[in-house]
């Protein structure tokens, strides 16, 4: 069920001049739904992630509440609502209790464009995916709003080293995606996921790597998770936050991956495409479980990068190899689409892949090897100037 | 190849999902839940009639919602956050409160008391041990002449109160006699184990053997 369709239910039973209300029912009800879902999907998801990351580690993770315990999520949110909601003397307050609502607010919104089905929920957007890279950058403000509105000098550090990471990561990203946009030739989701008769992971591999690991930097994951460096920032711009605002945080941090697994199904997995007799929502489903698995495999084993290993990764490594996909990929949909209707056949597509393969897996070991290789220089260290201090005295 | 590490630790994290044999390092206590093959087990019947006779619970076992006691065995050496006293070996010597370092143990006796047996000791009519502050070194049991004081095996002793972490001569006389063996490991060999809940008499727990009277008149009549 989209807009189109929920609204012009509506619209038949109503007098001429008051069509909005349609409209505004139409959209209260869907934007209802996919708060709902979204939330309650989320909720599963905290259950999970802490499950399989129990289990990734060889231990049980939450099982005291509900059978294997599956009422954890509902126990976390008593307690958070429950608790104390302290806002600093200091805070910023408009900006402290803006901050988490801002930072949920993308999640719904990308969810809100994409085409689970035959249609998204809202409406079809033809700038699908320049909304959707405009509005998850939207979070790196609610985190910055959340440090500098709690007045803390560890979420400042958090919120500078988020800032940092979506200058960085945001530019390969869109690399990535431009990749996808020059194969499929438009800019609608729904148009991306018509045009793959062969999905865009297999097209053009080197671009989803970047578009996953850009991904995870985008909602401060492991290993990019400095962000918040429980070990080191005191939990970054969530230092001061507690209750339900923290609780909101979480539910923001923890519905980011479910919202990019989603995305990276829809952009570079075919979306609801699959074979016959199941329905199109259980494949987009499965496929998005899959990358969200991926993601939490990638949690589960990777330490947490450096500020600067980050960085240098996103310049050095991330942005050349953006640059060369996009390259390769504008070279071969000129060679190979029809001159006169600009369409690519799935043969075209296949042609693409094997050539896209080695390209990508010969251009990841040289540029690994090439950031790798480098050995850090250390001056020696200068002499103490205490080291002879007892020869010159006395 | 630099980055194959990364692969490596990935292979690592994934076997420890999928492997089986690596999966709990965790033992559940208090209780661990159990599935319908294990509630069968412990009650002796086959899984097929057991879930015929109660399914309700066998339901309830494969949604993980049946859980049993568990106690970790432990070693018959362990030591708890207890002590066993056998009131009739103590003299009343106080040797365990002039060893303790952090001096926790108080022994008031008395000389004329009722308990004056055989061996002539005191009365003992206060015998506070303090194991708030107790480090469980086991000086005390080491300093005992007479083997009256040991180590005992229980734990989960944390109370609301300060107050109520001061064993009494009271509580040291109606205390379970489970000796843990960390000082007697003598008592191994006698098949005594402090997990099995088998009480041990003050008769047995010394470190040599008592003198049959025979024994001491023979003593006495060779000196």
């Amino acid at each position: 069920m989209d807009f189109g369709g929920l609204h012009r239910l509506f619209t038949d039973f109503l007098p001429a001049g008051w069509e909005w209300i349609a409209f505004a029912v139409a959209g209260f009800l869907l934007s209802f739904a996919v708060i709902n879902v979204m939330i309650g999907l989320t909720a599963v998801y905290t259950w999970f992630e802490r499950r399989a990351l129990g289990r990734f580690q060889t231990r049980l993770g939450p099982n005291r509440w509900g059978p294997f315990g599956l009422f954890q999520p509902l126990a976390d949110v008593l307690k958070l609502i429950t608790k104390e909601d302290v806002i600093p003397a200091v805070a910023d307050k408009i900006a402290f209790t803006l901050a988490p609502i801002v930072l949920l607010v993308p999640g719904f919104l990308v969810v809100a464009v994409l085409p689970v089905g035959a249609e998204s929920f809202l409406g079809e957007l033809n700038v699908g995916i320049l909304f959707v890279i405009g509005v998850t950058g939207v979070s790196t403000l609610a985190i910055f709003m959340g440090a500098w509105g709690s007045r803390n000098k560890y979420a400042m550090f958090g919120a500078l080293r988020a800032v940092a990471m979506l200058i960085s990561y945001e530019v390969p990203m869109a690399l990535a995606l431009t990749g996808v946009v020059i194969t499929a030739g438009s800019l609608a989701l729904l148009d991306i996921v018509t045009e793959q008769a062969v999905p865009f992971a297999l097209v053009q591999p080197l671009g989803f790597i970047i578009f996953v690991t850009a991904a995870l930097a985008e909602m401060n994951r492991t290993p990019f998770d400095l962000v918040e460096g429980e070990s080191e920032l005191a939990g970054g711009y969530i230092t001061e936050f507690s209750g339900m605002k923290f609780g909101i945080f979480q539910l923001a941090e923890f519905m980011a991956p479910i919202v990019m697994s989603a995305l990276a199904t829809v952009l570079f997995l075919a979306g609801t495409k699959g074979w016959a007799p199941v329905p199109g929502l259980v494949w987009f489903a499965l496929k998005a479980f899959l990358v969200l698995f991926f993601l939490l495999w990638v949690r589960a084993t990777w330490p947490r990068l450096r500020i600067d290993q980050v960085m240098a990764f996103a310049w050095k490594g991330l942005l050349p190899l953006a640059l060369l996909n996009m390259f390769m990929v504008a070279l071969q949909v000129q060679l190979l689409q029809d001159p006169t209707t600009g369409e690519l056949t799935s043969g075209d597509l296949w042609r693409m892949a094997a050539f896209n393969w080695p390209l990508a897996i010969g251009s990841i070991v040289v540029a690994a090897n090439v950031l790798g290789q480098r050995r850090i220089s250390r001056r020696p260290a200068a002499p103490s100037p205490l080291a002879n201090m007892t020869a010159e005295g006395d | 190849m630099y980055g194959f590490g990364m692969a490596k630790g990935m292979a690592v994290t994934m076997k420890n999902l999928l492997v089986p044999g690596r999966m709990f390092t965790v033992h559940q206590y208090p209780s661990r839940r159990i599935g319908p093959l294990g509630l069968a087990k412990r009650s002796g019947v086959n899984v097929v009639s057991f879930t015929i006779r109660n399914p309700v619970q066998v339901l309830k076992a494969i949604a993980g919602m049946v859980s049993v006691e568990d106690s970790d065995p432990r070693h018959p050496r362990f030591r708890g956050e207890e002590f066993t006293w056998y009131e009739e070996r103590c003299t009343g010597c106080a040797s365990c409160a002039k060893y303790c370092p952090l001096g926790i143990i108080r022994i008031v006796t008395d000389p004329n008391g009722q308990a004056v047996q055989e061996g002539q000791n005191y009365g003992i009519e206060v015998f506070d041990m303090d194991i708030g502050r107790c480090m469980f070194c086991g000086l005390c049991v080491e300093a005992c002449p007479y083997d009256a004081l040991h180590m005992g095996s229980g734990f989960e002793e944390s109370t609301y109160r300060r107050s109520e972490l001061v064993i009494d001569v009271e509580r040291l006389k109606s205390a379970p006699k489970r000796p843990s063996t960390w000082f007697r490991p003598q008592l191994e060999q006698k098949g005594y184990n402090p997990q099995t809940g088998v009480e041990l008499g003050w008769r047995e727990v010394g470190r040599h053997e008592q003198p049959t009277l025979a024994e001491q008149q023979d003593r006495w009549s060779k000196r």
